[in-house]
This record gives C-alpha cells, sequence and structure tokens, in this order.
C-alpha cells in the first residue's frame, strides 16, 4: 500500500507536464507573433511608421521591381486598387504611389487595412513612410478617395530579391458610438480583437460566416 | 467494485484463470484488470479498423475511374478526413494501448497497472468519443470534410455545424490518451519489478515509456489547437482569423507542433514489437540493445524540432527550410540504426518463418521503403513538387499501414496464443499474410507513380492519365480490404476453437517474462516479482538464446 502513495505523488508531477503543455500551446501564440514582427517572416513586418534619416544611402547598382495589389474581402463592400501596378524602384530612394477606394454602397464604411509583404525576407526592409493602413479608414456613402503609400526598400535587402510584392486586404471594422475613423490603430491583437468582437456582436456587420 | 490484487488467493494454475473475473457483461464496464483492459482497448480498435476501412474502400471505389460516379464531393470529403482521424485516433494508438496494458505489466514482473482505476476510464472515454466523431456524418451539413489536419480556415470559418461535435471528441480522444500515458510511465516507474533495472527492460517497454512521454507533451498541444479552434468558432476570437490579427499559418505550426510527435508515437511501440518478435525466430539476443533504446530516446527528441517540414510550402524563408530539412534527414540516422540492428540480429540466426516473423520481416522491408520516400520528402527542393500529391499519401501509407498497422497484427499473431490458450490456424494465417502483404503493395506502390506524375491528394475526380495506376491501386485497395475479413475469422476461430496449448512458453526460443506465466495468461499474475536471475535468464537481449 506503500507503493500506492509513490504511485499519488507521481501521477500529480506527471499530470503538470500536460497541463504545462496545454499552456505552451496558447503561448506559442504571442511567441509566434513576436517572431513574426521581428524577424518579418510571414510578410507581417511591423505597421508603425518609419521615419527616414537625412542620408540614408542609395543602392544604385540595381533596381527592385514592387508590385502592388489589393485583395477583396469577402464582406467588404468598398472596391480598392493601386493607380500605379507596378515599378522599378532604387533601394533607399523613397516613392509615393497611390491606392483609391470607392465606396459605391449607400452606408458610411470603416475598415482597418492589412498589409503583407512577399516574399518573406523583405517584409523587414519595406518601410512606410506613409500609408493608409496605419489608421482606421472610414468611407462615406459614395466616396471615391486617393490614399498615398510612401515607402522605402532600404539597401540591405538580399541582393538575391528583385520583386517585392505590396498587397493590402481591409477589414470591415464594427460601426462604433464614437468616431475613431483618425484614432491610431496597431493591428488588434488577438484578446483586444475578441473582446472588441464579443462588445459588438449585437452588429451585424460581422462578416465572419456562421450557419 | 475494485478488488486490490492482494487480496486474492493466486494460484499459478491455468484454470483458476477461470475463478478470476467477475461474471457477466457488467465485468467489461467496471474491469480494472489490465487484461481486461487490454482486450477492451484491442476490439474497440479492431472495430475502427473495420469501420475506417469501409470508408477506404469507398474512397478506393469512386477513385477507380475518373469522373464523379458513385459519391458527392463533399460526402468524399467526409470519408478522407474521417478515415484518417479514424484510423489514427481510432484504430493505432488504442491497439498500440490496449497491447501495452496486455504485455507491459507482464514484460516487467508487475501485477497490474499502476493506476487501475483510471486506466478502466481511460478505456471508456473512448467508445464514447469514437461514437460521437462518427456521429457527425449523419448531422445537418455532414460531418468534418477538411482533411484529418483540420486546417484553418477550412475548419474554423467554412467548417460545418458538426465541427463542434468533432472537437469535442478530440478532447476525449486527447484526455483518454494522456491518462493512458500517465499510467504507463507510472506503472513502468514503479511497478517494475525490484530487481529490474531500467536496462534489463525489453525494448516494447522502452518503446511505450518513450512513447507515454511523446503522448503526454504532445497531446496537450491538440487539444490547445482544438481549444482556440472552438473559441474562434463560437466565442469570437480570432486566433486563425486574420480579419482579427490572427493568422491561419500559425495553426499549421501549432498542429504539426503536436503532428510530427504524433506520427512517432503510432510508430515507436511497433519499433518495440519487432524488437520482441525477431530475436524469437532468429534465436540470437537483440543486436545493439543499448543503441536501440538511445535511437529511440533520440528519435523522440527530435520529433519536436522538424514539424515544419510539413509546411515548405508555406512561403518559410531559405533558411528555415535548410533548417528543418537538415534537422528532418537527421532523423533518419537513428531510424537506420533500428533497420540496421534488425538486420544484423537476423543474421546468422537460425531463422524460421513461423507466422508473426513474416509480419516482422515484411514491416522491415516496406517500413523502410517508407522511410526512404520521406528522406525524399524531407529534402525542401524536392518536396515542392511532392507536397500534396498522391506521393505523401504513399509515403505514409508506407509507414503507417505496412509499418504500424503490421506490427499491430504481428503482435496479436506473436501473443495471442499467450492471451487465449489457444493456437491460430497456421495455415490460413499464412494465406492471409501473402494475401495481404501482396495486396498491399499493389495498393500502395502505385500510388508513387501516382504522386510523382502529379496528381493531387484528396480529390474524388482526376484527370485522365492517372486512370491506369487509380484502377490497379482501387483493386489493391479491395484485396487488401478484404483480406481484414479473412483475419477477423482467424482472430474469432482461435479464440472459440483454436487447437489449445499447454506450454507456457509459445514459441520455442521466446525470451521474456511473459513466457513465464501458465498459458493462457492468469487473471491475475506475478503477485510475487520475479527474482534478478529470473529476470536476467529471461532477457531477449543478454545471453543465449
Ligand atoms: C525517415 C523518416 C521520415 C521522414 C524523413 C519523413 C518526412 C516526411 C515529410 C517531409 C512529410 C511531408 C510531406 C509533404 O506534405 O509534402 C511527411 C509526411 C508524413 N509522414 Fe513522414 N517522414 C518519416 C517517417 C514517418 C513515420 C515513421 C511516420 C509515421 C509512422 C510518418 C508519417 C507521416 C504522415 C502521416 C505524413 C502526412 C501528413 C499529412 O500531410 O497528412 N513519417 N513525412
Ligand atoms: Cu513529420
Amino acid at each position: 500500500m506503500k507503493q500506492n502513495n509513490i504511485n499519488r505523488g507521481f501521477w500529480i508531477k506527471l499530470g503538470l507536464v500536460p497541463i504545462g503543455m496545454f499552456a505552451f500551446a496558447f503561448a506559442l501564440v504571442p511567441l509566434y507573433n513576436v517572431f513574426c514582427n521581428v524577424t518579418g517572416l510571414n510578410g507581417r513586418g511591423s505597421n508603425e511608421q518609419y521615419i527616414p534619416s537625412s542620408k540614408t544611402d542609395l543602392d544604385m547598382n540595381r533596381r527592385v521591381t514592387v508590385s502592388f495589389l489589393a485583395a477583396q474581402s469577402p464582406g467588404f463592400p468598398v472596391k480598392l486598387y493601386p493607380k500605379t501596378k507596378m515599378m522599378d524602384v532604387i533601394p533607399g530612394k523613397m516613392y509615393t504611389i497611390k491606392y483609391v477606394a470607392e465606396n459605391h454602397t449607400a452606408n458610411e464604411v470603416t475598415g482597418q487595412a492589412v498589409h503583407s509583404v512577399a516574399p518573406g525576407e523583405a517584409a523587414q526592409y519595406f518601410k512606410k513612410v506613409e500609408c493608409f493602413c496605419f489608421t482606421r479608414q472610414m468611407f462615406k456613402p459614395g466616396q471615391v478617395k486617393e490614399m498615398p503609400v510612401s515607402f522605402i526598400i532600404q539597401p540591405a535587402l538580399d541582393k538575391s530579391v528583385r520583386d517585392v510584392t505590396l498587397s493590402y486586404n481591409f477589414f470591415r471594422i464594427p460601426d462604433e458610438k464614437q468616431n475613431q475613423g483618425s484614432q491610431q490603430l496597431q493591428q488588434p491583437g488577438v484578446l483586444k480583437g475578441a473582446l472588441k468582437k464579443m462588445l459588438n456582436s449585437s452588429d451585424s456587420v460581422q462578416n465572419k460566416k456562421k450557419g | 467494485m475494485a478488488t486490490t490484487t492482494s487480496d486474492v488467493q493466486i494460484d499459478i494454475d491455468a484454470h483458476d484463470a477461470h475463478h478470476g473475473p467477475e461474471k457477466g457483461l457488467l465485468r467489461w464496464v467496471k474491469t480494472t484488470n489490465h487484461k481486461d483492459i487490454g482486450t477492451l482497448y484491442l476490439w474497440f480498435a479492431f472495430t475502427m479498423l473495420l469501420i475506417g476501412g469501409a470508408m477506404a474502400m469507398v474512397i478506393r471505389a469512386e477513385l477507380f475511374q475518373p469522373g464523379l460516379q458513385l459519391v458527392e464531393p463533399q460526402f468524399f470529403n467526409q470519408m478522407t478526413t474521417l478515415h484518417g482521424l479514424i484510423m489514427v485516433f481510432g484504430a493505432i494508438m488504442p491497439a498500440f494501448v490496449g497491447l501495452a496494458n496486455w504485455q507491459i505489466p507482464l514484460m516487467i514482473g508487475a501485477p497490474d497497472m499502476a493506476l487501475p482505476r483510471m486506466n478502466n476510464w481511460s478505456f471508456w472515454i473512448l467508445p464514447f468519443a469514437g461514437v460521437m466523431l462518427l456521429s457527425t456524418l449523419f448531422m445537418k451539413g455532414g460531418g468534418p470534410a477538411f482533411g484529418w489536419t483540420f486546417y484553418a480556415p477550412l475548419s474554423t470559418t467554412f467548417a460545418p455545424e458538426s465541427t463542434d461535435f468533432f472537437i469535442f471528441a478530440i478532447h476525449m480522444l486527447g484526455f483518454s490518451s494522456i491518462m493512458g500515458a500517465i499510467n504507463i510511465i507510472a506503472t513502468v516507474m514503479n511497478m517494475r519489478a525490484p530487481d529490474m533495472k531500467l536496462m534489463d527492460m525489453p525494448l516494447f517497454v522502452w518503446t511505450w515509456l518513450i512513447t507515454a512521454f511523446l503522448l503526454i507533451a504532445a497531446m496537450p498541444v491538440l487539444a490547445g489547437a482544438v481549444t482556440m479552434m472552438l473559441t474562434d468558432r463560437n466565442f469570437g476570437t480570432s486566433f486563425f482569423d486574420a480579419a482579427g490579427g490572427g493568422d491561419p499559418v500559425m495553426f499549421q505550426h501549432i498542429f504539426w507542433f503536436f503532428g510530427h510527435p504524433e506520427v512517432y508515437i503510432m510508430i515507436l511501440p511497433a519499433f518495440g514489437v519487432i524488437s520482441q518478435i525477431i530475436p524469437t525466430f532468429a534465436r540470437k539476443p537483440l543486436f545493439g540493445y543499448s543503441s536501440m533504446v538511445y535511437a529511440t530516446a533520440s528519435i523522440a527528441l527530435l520529433s519536436f524540432v522538424v514539424w515544419a517540414h510539413h509546411m515548405f510550402l508555406t512561403g518559410m524563408p531559405i533558411a528555415g527550410q535548410m533548417y528543418f530539412m537538415y534537422a528532418t534527414i537527421m532523423i533518419s540516422v537513428p531510424t537506420g540504426v533500428k533497420v540496421f540492428n534488425w538486420v544484423t540480429t537476423m543474421w546468422r540466426g537460425s531463422l524460421t518463418f513461423e507466422t508473426p516473423m513474416l509480419w516482422a520481416i515484411a514491416f522491415v522491408i516496406l517500413f523502410t521503403i517508407g522511410g526512404f520516400s520521406g528522406l525524399m520528402l524531407g529534402i525542401a527542393p524536392a518536396d515542392i513538387q511532392y507536397h500534396d500529391t498522391y506521393f505523401v499519401v504513399a509515403h505514409f501509407h508506407y509507414v503507417l499501414v505496412t509499418g504500424a498497422l503490421f506490427s499491430i497484427i504481428a503482435a496479436v499473431y506473436y501473443w495471442l496464443p499467450k492471451w487465449c490458450g489457444r493456437m491460430y490456424n497456421e495455415k490460413l494465417a499464412r494465406i492471409h499474410f501473402w494475401w495481404a502483404v501482396i495486396s498491399v503493395n499493389v495498393l500502395f506502390f502505385p500510388q508513387h507513380f501516382l504522386g510523382l506524375a502529379g496528381m493531387p491528394r484528396r480529390i474524388p475526380d482526376y484527370a485522365t492519365q492517372f486512370a491506369d495506376f487509380n484502377m490497379i491501386s482501387s483493386i489493391g485497395g479491395f484485396a487488401f480490404g478484404s483480406s481484414f475479413l479473412l483475419l477477423t475469422y482467424i482472430i474469432v476461430s482461435c479464440i472459440r476453437s483454436g487447437e489449445p496449448i499447454e506450454d507456457e512458453r509459445v514459441w520455442e526460443s521466446a525470451k521474456g517474462l511473459e513466457w513465464t506465466v501458465a498459458t493462457p495468461a492468469p487473471y491475475h499474475t506475478f503477485n510475487e516479482p520475479p527474482q534478478k536471475d529470473k529476470i536476467l535468464s529471461e532477457s531477449s537481449h543478454v545471453g543465449a538464446h
């Protein structure tokens, strides 16, 4: 019967392992995000404004071809497209292009653009000086809005990367009482986003398909 | 209810076995006896194997010809999904737990498992989880159709309602495996005969001990993944939803962090079984015992750091691809050590080819083919071509069917006579072996060619250039499927009316403590732990045979 006591203590210690690993699965979420943001893998990069220093070196020996894309996410009614489809850029130099958004609905729509850079290695060298993705955007009924994007590709980008693609996807943000259109908004964290969604769950604007 | 072993009078006499268990059906509900629970696990696994096999027959029938003939594409997808889930969680894993329950106490000289009541629990959760999983097929919107890997957003945003039942079933299966694993660790660590050192343990016990650690580390991560799915689906979180700041690729990382250790959970006990069978019929101790132990442990450790070889095409940077490629290929070193050790054990042995040995040899050859295709898939630039084609299907069926499943069949042929005290029909068993081993190759070998030619997996219809190999593969599939009817007959007739055996040592030169108890194995064994000299003389890896 002494045997049984040993077993019980052992049992409890062993039980801690699965509990710890279950917690670890959830810890992977922030770890994953930190990892992606730091390394720029997964095309995330940071969504912060970049202040160019006055004496950035130019890399005149090569050109990088940048393509611009816009994805239409289901449930977001505003049409988005770039005015420039593609351009060759000098690493280190700042360029400005424009995206156009057309709201053909009769409603006011608020959205947040999420950017993505391909290939993943380029994400951390693709710096945005100005971007409509820094803030939420509000579109009035019938409005056609031109939105500038200023960017620099840093010369540190690996030489093997000759083509870079920047794409945007707008996600609708449920309408809120106060107009927060100009408020700074980082990409919502998982839990923050969840909380927002729950608070707004009465709104019919959620685009997630749910039976 | 639970009788402690100490107050039961033990008699080594075989006939006394009938005085042990309670009478009637309730015996099976209330039992805490490791042999009863092992039997329950094995029958459950066998039932699931037949159900999952029936689904495979639907898949192969639809793929017999190009075009859509028999089932709707949506139903086809439900079949591939449930076939995979049922075979992995319903057949292979419970079958190995069943073998562990029967054999581990017998092989380490323990009277029972360390935590017998939890043992009862961990079994009885299973049928409920299995029924719940199967019941999704009859729900509105059908069962899960997103593949056994249930990638988000297919399993979150676009999944049928029944997915919540699928999630619950996975939670229960996970609970069951974790409890089973804790029990096995506690048994091996605390219940061993006092004179048995760790390095005296038979390899089956070692591989299961290491597998159990893999289970308690990996299954909770799976539980975490399905929990996140659950909250994404129902409580507005967005772990895997880009619109809310989540990321669907993260799902794949979490899934494969569980998934790759999982494939080793399904193969390490198989290594153990083969390491018991080959010495018996080669009449030589196992070659390289300690290298086997270390190889098993290093496979287990490495299995946690190679998961992204399933994700070479998710846009990983070159450095990541290189790392996961080399780490993956490194696993084949300890795996190769094992294969060489089995071959060396057979080398110059006095081989005989009884049915368990036939299956073990087939395992060594066919599992190695699966290892080779794994190596090819592990090469990142090559995987760009192979990923998500039938080549992957061929790979994992070689390692799982001709690997894990063959070892289970070998184990049943090897130990069944001990369990029930009767011999199966050797002639039928040989017919069964050749029938299965030929048909399984007709079934899966052409799938390599299909994959190399570019046929994608998980599709109900295909381009006509793939027609011939698919037809061959389907014919092999029907033949392999029907071989299980013969297996069912062989097992049932062995248990009911097989030739009775009196010998304790069923196989001439089998070594191991399990062969020192009476045949059939009495309900209670090893009330007195075996002594050191017996442990050593019964070792399958030291001394002469
Ligand atoms: C030499 C050892 C092995 C290597 C190098 C290896 C490598 C790989 C690679 C690279 C893949 C991903 C292929 C792709 O999706 O493109 C894969 C898939 C798979 N492997 Fe292995 N493998 C090995 C052994 C095993 C073993 C022993 C098992 C199980 C017992 C196993 C089970 C699987 C399964 C189930 C999949 C498919 C998962 C899915 O996508 O559904 N492998 N293997
Ligand atoms: Cu893997």
